[in-house]
């Protein structure tokens, strides 16, 4: 909690100013029995109506100032935890952007959205009811103790004990609860987890005719979610009648001990009744607090797994200045390896290569032989754990982040477009792309059509995940995408898997014919996408079994071979002829 | 319109409370609980002043009827707390019950939406109309059973009580009460509207979140991240406007019905005292007063707290509602045939098809598809490939002509019955949250182990299961995420080989699998399709030259049929598409 004030920082005015008038409002409360006991006291005994308005003049006086001042109060509280809210989503959000490919891993994106989102919202919440109610609370429960002091020693008694055995009650019932509560919640993640399910995969569930059995997978944990709900809820109902119970049975202590005192000629009347209402003021702020202490210690956890979320990697910015380059466009690989945060294996091993400007490295091998891995490397999406690579000729470790991928187009294996206008998306790969370029990048990509298919144009909106375009169209858009920014570095991963063969040959031959020249690296399970690539890496477990062309490859390296007459079992007599 | 509003949220909670029919006898039982709480709840302050009254002043102290008052409190103290206690299991139970309700019926629903629906929405923000806004509803109700509840029957005990004790101070409180109600009333009418926009903007930026942090790896490879960032704060910074104004206004309700109700307890206290200095009341009877003045008006504080959480409660479940409102995908008609085990011919007369009206897609297709034929679909990215394929599953309906599988019309037999007729391995390798076991034995719920294993074994799935951490048990979730979407795509095809339907969709099945491991699968695949009508499609042309029939479409349209060497000699768009991938 105490790693999050400082967002609070800009609303410090608010925030010691919310309780103060929660404070004052509070003391004007208190005041309230002993007028009426005054009233009592002196005003009815003596007739003296001119006294009694008074006094009701005051009370209405002290309600009307507590009225503003709650309202101030309020105004306060609700503008700091708003505001507060707002600049934590903003950090966190800000923070997320500066997490490596690493920390991505590892924190898992479900859980950020989580963070930001739910646990934001508790978080506001708590501060909320923390400003306004905190202090007034136990100012209250305390202050009308001291006040029943003033009025009679003895009576005041009562107060002192009454208020540890409420507590032991109130907050008792509160953390025997509390790990109930939370069984309740995780529950409840399971039901929403199976509800996602329903919603993502209802295209094989219902191939799979799975409709009936989920619906009594899901009533199963709903049943159970209720269970749970209803245990819990029934120990937390114990809490209104005990805590009625102590109050009365103080309420009758307190009585007789007053009958006692006014017996003895200390106590008046009016008093006795002023030390009854100071009772029943008690227990109304012991539950409030109650109910905030929980409410605090669940945003006390959302907070720290908040300020955990801040604190887990980001990297740092990296202030070097661009360093001079003297060539353009080349990539070496210097026995480079890479292991995975947290796995036991190398994912890449000692790989070494040469590429040069425009030529086209083409990189084979089968699921899981490090194709991705390697690519990754290249616009430091991740870092290798061993060897070097240089870009330009320079260490690219020595590059800022940022400029460094500006050099690099990159398409991934899954083809993720964003919600917005086809246009929108497109200038993802650069800003300050005109129409023509646009154009170009469209053409090139083979996606002129696809974008010509649509009635809007460029200006078609695309659903989430780009629900409303195929798998090719979307993978022909992310390759424009990359296009748009005249990459030095092209980076196609198996992106055009979901392209036939004339599209995928056609957009080949584009990408050849670009005349900025960009050196390309085509990752790919079919040799009939590489085979005119100017060097092929062949991949096997993460290590680099043969480099070469084609042909070269085809006479001497198995894998090669074995992976190339996968493909084209019929033409092998005729090509190895 | 502002009727047209009011009308539709009375319509909702009237729909709330149909509800709570099933629960009809707990309710009333609470109903009676809170009569009888209320009733001693209040007898508690009479008692009260009787025993200030037995203590006049010094000396005059009646301490016998002190006593009997004493223990009068005492029992009445012990009956209220146990039937508070019932009355709060109660509530829980109804609300409970009444929530769950909602979600069976939103998970009914879910499965018996038009594939279209679901393919139109933001999933996210239909999970949280299944989670979030139910949990709301069920907060509102359950605040509106401990409290609404009592609180209403408090108004009308206290005022029964007082009318008893004296109809003057009463007549004070009456008259006072309106402003409290209304003001109440004002608050919670414009916090809906505001509590609505905050859920809205709220929905809106997760939404965004969900998109922009589940691909925060492309957002980073362009370098977006401060586009991204400023979006995001234009969105951040129009819910810190409005959820400031929704908790501001809602939190005016407390200290504004607070502020009456002093309003009122000075009212009563002037008048109370008034009639104590004629002698028409008692001192304990003007305690007993200012009591109910706090317990008559503290419900009113309670209700209009009430009102503002079910306010909000309302709004949710009005979007609850209009989930369980959306049309259904039609039922299966109730002289629906079941297609038992199917022979396999498919037969597409005239259909025509489009997904949007204003874009007609499929036109006029016909097809003839006999028993075990191996179909191989191809064409350009686009051309409708895998619109045949939510065709045939019936996930849609053709808009005009009719699909036919052994002579009958598909719409004519139930959707299970067709559906358990195709396997599928479809581009997207979903996969549910539950261990790979229970995933491979998705289409086969009877099978045992070792069928689970021989599948897994056939798909080549089988030695990498065998490296997971816990084997066949390895639960599948985003947090492993240790499956690369080849080794989705072969679990996939394990599902499929255990269940084995007589008609097989593989669309681009084999994509993500490198091809020497394909070639392994190709020969169970080879066995499995074997007798059965199979639909691929595939890019490989390897795959495809082995298909008895190669339907070549675009735009849409089946352009050419035949066999790979027919197509070849016809030297049309399937040669075009075959010669091309020798071009470099």
């Amino acid at each position: 909690m105490k790693r999050l004030l400082c967002y609070l920082r800009d609303y410090r005015k608010e925030a010691i100013c919310a309780p103060i008038f929660k404070i004052l409002e509070a003391s004007f409360e208190l005041c309230i029995p002993l007028v009426v006991a005054a009233m009592i006291d002196k005003g009815i005994p003596s007739g003296d109506r001119g006294y009694l308005l008074k006094m009701c003049g005051l009370m209405v006086l002290l309600g009307a100032v507590g009225l503003c001042s709650t309202l101030i109060a309020q105004f306060f509280a609700a503008k700091a935890a708003t505001g507060f809210s707002a600049k934590l989503r903003h950090a966190m959000m800000s923070h997320i952007q500066k997490l490596s490919y690493t920390d991505l891993d590892t924190i898992g994106t479900s859980t950020l959205v989580t963070r930001m989102t739910s646990d934001v919202g508790q978080v506001q919440n708590g501060v909320n009811l923390a400003l306004r109610l905190f202090l007034r609370s136990p100012f209250i429960v305390f202050g009308a103790m001291i006040m029943a002091f003033t009025v009679d020693v003895k009576c005041a008694l009562v107060f002192v004990a009454l208020i540890p055995a409420l507590s032991v009650v109130v907050f008792g019932i509160m953390l025997l609860t509390m790990p109930l509560y939370r069984n309740v919640q995780n529950q409840l993640d399971t039901v929403t987890d199976i509800t996602r399910e329903n919603l993502t995969g209802y295209r094989v569930l219902r191939a799979f005719r799975k409709e009936q059995s989920e619906i009594s997978r899901f009533s199963e944990q709903n049943r159970i979610l209720t269970a749970m709900q209803n245990k819990v809820g029934s120990i937390s109902a114990l809490m209104n009648p005990l805590t009625y119970v102590l109050v009365n049975g103080a309420v009758i202590v307190l009585l007789y001990c007053g009958a006692v005192r006014v017996d003895g000629g200390v106590l008046s009347q009016g008093q006795v009744i002023a030390l009854y209402n100071y009772l029943s003021q008690i227990l109304v702020e012991l539950i409030k607090l109650a109910n905030l202490l929980i409410t605090l210690t669940k945003t006390a956890a959302c907070a720290n797994r908040i300020a955990d979320m801040l604190e887990t990697g980001g990297e740092e910015e990296n202030t070097a200045e661009m360093p001079a380059v003297s060539e353009q466009g080349t990539v070496v690989f210097d026995h480079v390896s890479l292991t995975y945060q947290g796995a036991g294996d190398a994912s890449l091993t000692d790989i070494s290569f040469t590429a040069k400007q425009g030529e086209v490295i083409g990189i084979i091998g089968g699921t899981g032989a490090g194709k991705t891995s390697l690519v990754n490397l290249i616009p430091r999406f991740y870092e290798p754990t061993a060897g070097s690579i240089r870009i330009d000729g320079i260490d690219s470790k020595e590059f800022p982040k940022a400029a460094l991928r500006e050099k690099i187009g990159v398409v991934p294996q899954r083809a993720v477009l964003f919600q917005g206008t086809i246009r929108e998306n497109l200038l993802w790969g650069n800003t300050d792309a005109d129409e023509t370029v646009l154009a170009e990048a469209l053409e090139t990509a083979q996606a002129a059509e696809v974008v010509a298919s649509k009635p809007l144009g460029l200006d078609e909106p695309i659903s989430e995940q780009g629900g409303n375009l195929s798998g090719g169209q979307r993978q022909r858009l992310t390759i424009a995408r990359a296009l748009v920014r005249k990459p030095e570095i092209l980076i196609l991963d198996d992106s055009a898997s979901a392209l036939d063969y004339a599209t995928d040959a056609a957009l080949r031959q584009a990408l050849r014919s670009l005349h900025e020249q960009p050196t390309v690296f085509l990752v790919s399970q079919r040799t009939a996408s590489i085979r005119f690539a100017d060097q092929i890496l062949v991949l096997e477990d993460g290590t680099l079994a043969d480099s070469g062309t084609h042909k070269e490859l085809l006479a001497r390296c198995p894998i090669y071979q074995e992976i190339h007459y996968s493909q084209f079992q019929k033409e092998a007599p005729h090509e190895t002829a | 319109m502002k009727q047209h509003k009011t009308s539709k949220r009375f319509a909702t909670l009237r729909r709330v409370l149909t509800l709570l029919q099933g629960s009809k006898k707990w309710l009333i039982l609470s109903l009676l609980l809170s009569l009888v709480t209320v009733t001693l709840t209040l007898y508690v302050p009479i008692l009260v002043g009787d025993a200030i009254d037995s203590m006049a002043d010094a000396g005059i102290v009646d301490f016998p009827s002190i006593f009997r008052i004493l223990l009068l409190i005492g029992i009445s103290v012990g009956i209220t707390a146990l039937s508070q206690w019932l009355m709060s299991i109660f509530g829980n139970k109804i609300t409970y019950a009444a929530v769950a309700h909602i979600r069976s019926d939103a998970i009914r629903k879910i499965e018996v939406l038009p594939v279209s629906y679901l393919d139109s929405h933001a999933s996210g923000e239909l999970l949280s109309r299944v989670i979030a806004d139910a949990d709301t509803v069920a907060d509102g109700l359950l605040l509106g059973f401990t409290q609404f509840f009592t609180g209403i029957m408090t108004i009308f005990g206290t005022l029964l009580f007082m009318l008893t004790v004296n109809v003057w101070i009463t007549l004070v409180v009456v008259v006072m009460t309106p402003i409290s109600l209304f003001a109440a009333k004002f608050i919670a009418s414009k916090t809906y509207h505001l509590f609505r926009q905050q859920a809205d903007t709220r929905a809106e930026q997760t939404a965004y979140l969900n998109e922009i942090i589940h691909n925060q790896r492309v957002v980073q490879a362009f370098g977006q991240e401060e586009n991204v960032l400023s979006k995001f704060d234009e969105m951040n910074g129009r819910l810190l406007d409005c959820s400031l104004k929704a908790t501001f206004f809602s939190s005016l309700t407390n200290p504004t019905t607070r502020f009456v109700n002093a309003m009122v307890y000075a009212a009563v206290g002037l008048t109370g005292a008034f009639a104590a200095v004629s002698g028409r009341i008692s001192v304990g009877g003007l305690s007993c007063f200012l009591s109910y003045a706090n317990q008559y008006t503290k419900p009113f504080n309670e209700i209009s707290g009430v009102v503002t959480e079910l306010q909000n409660a309302l709004a949710c479940a009005d979007r609850i509602f209009n989930l369980l409102e959306e049309a259904e995908r039609p039922s299966d008609a109730h002289d629906a045939k079941v297609l038992s085990q199917a022979n396999g011919n498919v037969d597409f007369q005239d259909v025509s098809f489009s997904y949007v009206p204003e874009r007609p897609l499929i036109s006029h297709c016909n097809l003839h598809i006999a028993q075990g034929q191996r179909v191989a679909i191809v064409g350009p990215t686009g051309c409708g490939k895998t619109t045949l394929m939510n065709l045939l599953m019936r996930f849609y309906d053709v808009t005009d002509g009719s699909i036919s599988v052994d002579e009958t019309d598909i719409r004519a037999m139930t959707r299970d019955s067709l559906r358990e007729n195709f396997g599928m391995v479809l581009q997207d390798t979903w996969l549910s949250g539950t261990s790979i076991r229970e995933n491979i034995r998705m289409g086969n719920p009877d099978a045992t182990d070792e069928d689970v294993i021989s599948a897994a074994k056939a798909a080549h799935a089988h030695s990498f299961i065998r490296r997971l951490p816990q084997g066949y048990d390895t639960v599948i979730s985003d947090k492993t995420g240790g499956l690369s979407q080849g080794q989705r795509q072969l679990l996939c095809i394990a599902r499929l080989m255990l269940a084995l339907p007589p008609m097989l969709i593989l669309d681009e099945a084999t994509s993500s699998i490198d091809t020497r491991t394909e070639q392994k699968i190709q020969s169970a695949f080879q066995t499995m399709m074997q007798g059965r009508t199979s639909f691929i499609v595939a890019h490989r042309l390897s795959t495809i030259q082995e298909a008895d029939l190669i339907l070549v479409m675009r735009d849409g349209n089946i352009i050419e049929q035949g066999n790979h060497d027919s197509l070849l000699a016809k030297n049309g768009f399937y040669a075009e598409l075959y010669h091309s991938q020798f071009i470099p």
